[in-house]
């Protein structure tokens, strides 16, 4: 028993950053239409903004997340202004191409400049973990699960309660109507881009000093935000909060029941489970072929 | 006039190992070669169903696998205190294997994955192959996991009148690779021309359309999945045999964005266009070893990736077969006439 209560306590950790890294690509896919393969990059790109600000800097270990915050903010705004605004209206696989090759580059570029060995980050919290009963958990990952709250909150409020919020909902209803409503999509677009790359690099930001930072550290992340918002349906802030914390129940419950080496494996299980049996996502109504 | 190039074109590619002695480049054209049939593979779904798979690697290396376990044996336990021991069997009884199971599993994963399109489709066969390459690691007993199989036997052809033939030199896998290649390509060209070419091409232009005139989509799609799986799987069993290890890495997503990239530069729906793509981005790592290191390498991989997206969104053999027919007879009307012809797709 004790033993489960030890994995809910993870699963609420991991749940959060897995729910940023949803509602950043479920605001891109859902609103764009562009399967976002660079999603995975950008929280690469924010755990290493981490590291350069605490480690390299020396710099306040606080300080790091805003300007990872920031730092994807602009990655995303760039991605979008100089490779997705010339393709606007081609198809989805043209766009889809054009991300896996900035993916590509990219991570191979951070492999060039950082190299592949690992690094970790230093963090200013004690040692000795939080012991309630019988969990226990250190003092780091609370504040990872308090900051992720944090900013989902925060962009909850961004998208429900302020103008560009309610320009990015139209948007993602019907973009023509949007559009001769006055609603400048192109901005939106650029908006929506940058600000689910800002939410990406902030989850990398989080969990990059609770494990460790490496080059190709995205490429799960990027599965997993994939079966996120598969399982919480497209454009569905809600829905990718709650898929996040599925998929983290789901990976502690089968690395600590099943077997370790197929933690990871949850998150294509579960793609190809919702897809085959319920293509709609769990809360979605939209319908979902083509 | 298109035979006369092929001819020529077949016949300057076996004219290689006799005035090439370089081992490094022979080499280089082999595993070429081989990823070349399954981009050709990959074609057959890509160009001519319109459906963009990104877990074609899962059947490459599932061939890989089948046939390296094949001929080398095995003996796992399974659930149930059965074992289940195979003794080796020849390497060519694995190649057929090979192509069998990884049609297969084209059906199965094709009558999966078909019930969704577009973005959900390709999420869909990245899972699968993901799957499969965390069984491969992680199911230790069948596969050695990241500690490879190895001593993977050549494939040995026995003839008439010559015996047994060990294809060892790397001479010798340059023809057999060649052989392959070529019999995939007719095969596909075959296909493409039939009637069930037809309603592939149909389905791809619009699938409500083809449906309205009787084409059954489910059925042509999986065909076309198992025909494309069968013949990754026959790449994947050459890959296992001429290089005689193989991990867990063969299933890794970059070398999916490998083929896509041969296909989607050379042109496709152009039967022509994974061959001249293969060959480029094959051999360009070659041509960049000497100049850039393996990471900037990736940099500018992935950098012409985007550039042919911007710049020849159709690939090079529709682009340049366009030029030609147009300088030939001056009219614009004509030319599109003829790339549809060879199945080329218009832009959208």
């Amino acid at each position: 028993m004790s033993e489960f209560l030890q994995h809910l306590v993870n699963m609420l950790v991991l749940g959060g950053t897995y729910a940023l890294l949803g509602i950043g690509l479920t605001l891109i896919f859902g609103i764009m239409n562009v399967v976002n393969f660079t999603h995975g990059v950008l929280y690469t790109f924010g755990a290493y903004i981490m590291f350069i600000v605490v480690q390299q800097l020396g710099l306040n270990f606080f300080l790091a997340l805003p300007v990872a915050v920031l730092a994807g903010w602009l990655l995303g705004a760039t991605i979008e202004l100089t490779l997705l605004r010339p393709l606007r209206g081609s198809d989805i696989d043209t766009t889809m191409l054009v991300m896996i090759g900035a993916w590509i580059a990219m991570q191979s570029g951070t492999l060039w400049i950082w190299g592949g060995v690992a690094k970790s980050v230093a963090t200013p919290f004690p040692e000795a973990p939080l012991v309630l009963g019988p969990v226990s958990v250190s003092w780091l990952r609370l504040f990872v699960l308090a900051a992720a709250a944090m900013l989902i909150l925060v962009t909850y409020l961004l998208i429900n309660k302020t103008s560009l919020g309610r320009a990015m909902r139209a948007t993602f209803q019907d973009h023509d109507t949007a559009s001769l409503m006055g609603v400048n999509v192109d901005m939106i677009y650029t908006s929506t881009f940058a600000i689910g790359s800002s939410l990406a690099a902030a989850a990398g930001a989080l969990l990059g000093p609770v494990y460790v930072i490496f080059p190709q550290m995205g490429d799960l992340a990027a599965v997993k935000a994939f079966a996120i918002v598969i399982l919480g349906g497209l454009g569905n802030i809600t829905g990718a909060v709650i898929g996040g914390f599925i998929l983290a129940l789901a990976e502690e419950l089968g690395a600590g029941y099943v077997s370790s080496g197929y933690r990871d494996a949850m998150g294509f299980v579960i793609i190809i489970a919702v897809l085959i049996f319920r293509p709609t996502g769990l809360f979605a109504r939209a319908e979902r072929v083509g | 006039m298109r035979a006369a190039v092929t001819i020529l074109a077949v016949a300057a590619l076996a004219s290689v190992p006799l005035w090439l002695r370089d081992p490094y480049l022979l080499n280089a054209l082999i595993t070429t070669g081989i990823f070349v049939i399954g981009a050709m593979s990959l074609n057959l779904l890509l160009g001519f169903t319109g459906q963009l798979s990104l877990g074609h690697i899962a059947f490459f290396g599932i061939g890989a696998y089948v046939s390296a376990l094949t001929s080398l044996g095995f003996d796992v336990g399974l659930p149930g205190d059965v074992r289940l021991v195979h003794a080796p069997w020849p390497p060519i009884a694995g190649s057929l294997l090979a192509i069998l199971v990884a049609g297969m599993c084209g059906y199965f994963v094709g009558l999966l994955s078909f019930r969704v399109r577009g973005a959900y489709f390709v999420i869909v066969t990245i899972s699968f192959a993901e799957v499969v390459r965390l069984v491969a690691l992680n199911w230790v007993e069948l596969t050695q996991g990241p500690l490879a199989l190895t001593n993977i036997p050549s494939i040995a052809l026995s003839l008439p009148g010559i015996g047994e033939l060990t294809l060892r030199t790397k001479m010798q896998n340059y023809y057999l690779v060649l052989v392959v290649a070529l019999v995939a390509y007719l095969l596909i060209a075959r296909l493409v021309h039939s009637h069930f070419g037809r309603a592939m091409r149909g389905l791809m232009e619009n699938e409500t359309l083809a449906v309205s005139v009787g084409i059954d989509v489910t059925r042509t799609l999986t065909l076309a999945a198992v025909i494309s799986a069968a013949i990754a799987g026959a790449a994947g069993s050459l890959y296992a045999h001429y290089i005689r290890i193989i991990d867990p890495e063969v299933f890794a997503f970059i070398n999916t964005v490998t083929m896509v990239i041969m296909v989607i530069s050379g042109g496709k729906g152009s039967l022509a266009g994974p061959v001249v793509g293969g060959l480029i981005f094959g051999l360009l790592p070659v041509a960049l070893r000497p100049v850039m290191a393996p990471e900037a390498q990736w940099i500018a991989y992935g950098g012409v990736l985007i550039a042919i997206l911007f710049v020849l969104p159709r690939g090079i053999v529709p682009s340049l077969a366009q030029r030609f027919i147009r300088r030939r007879s001056g009219a614009p009307a004509l030319a599109s006439v003829a790339l549809t012809e060879t199945g080329a797709k218009e832009p959208a």
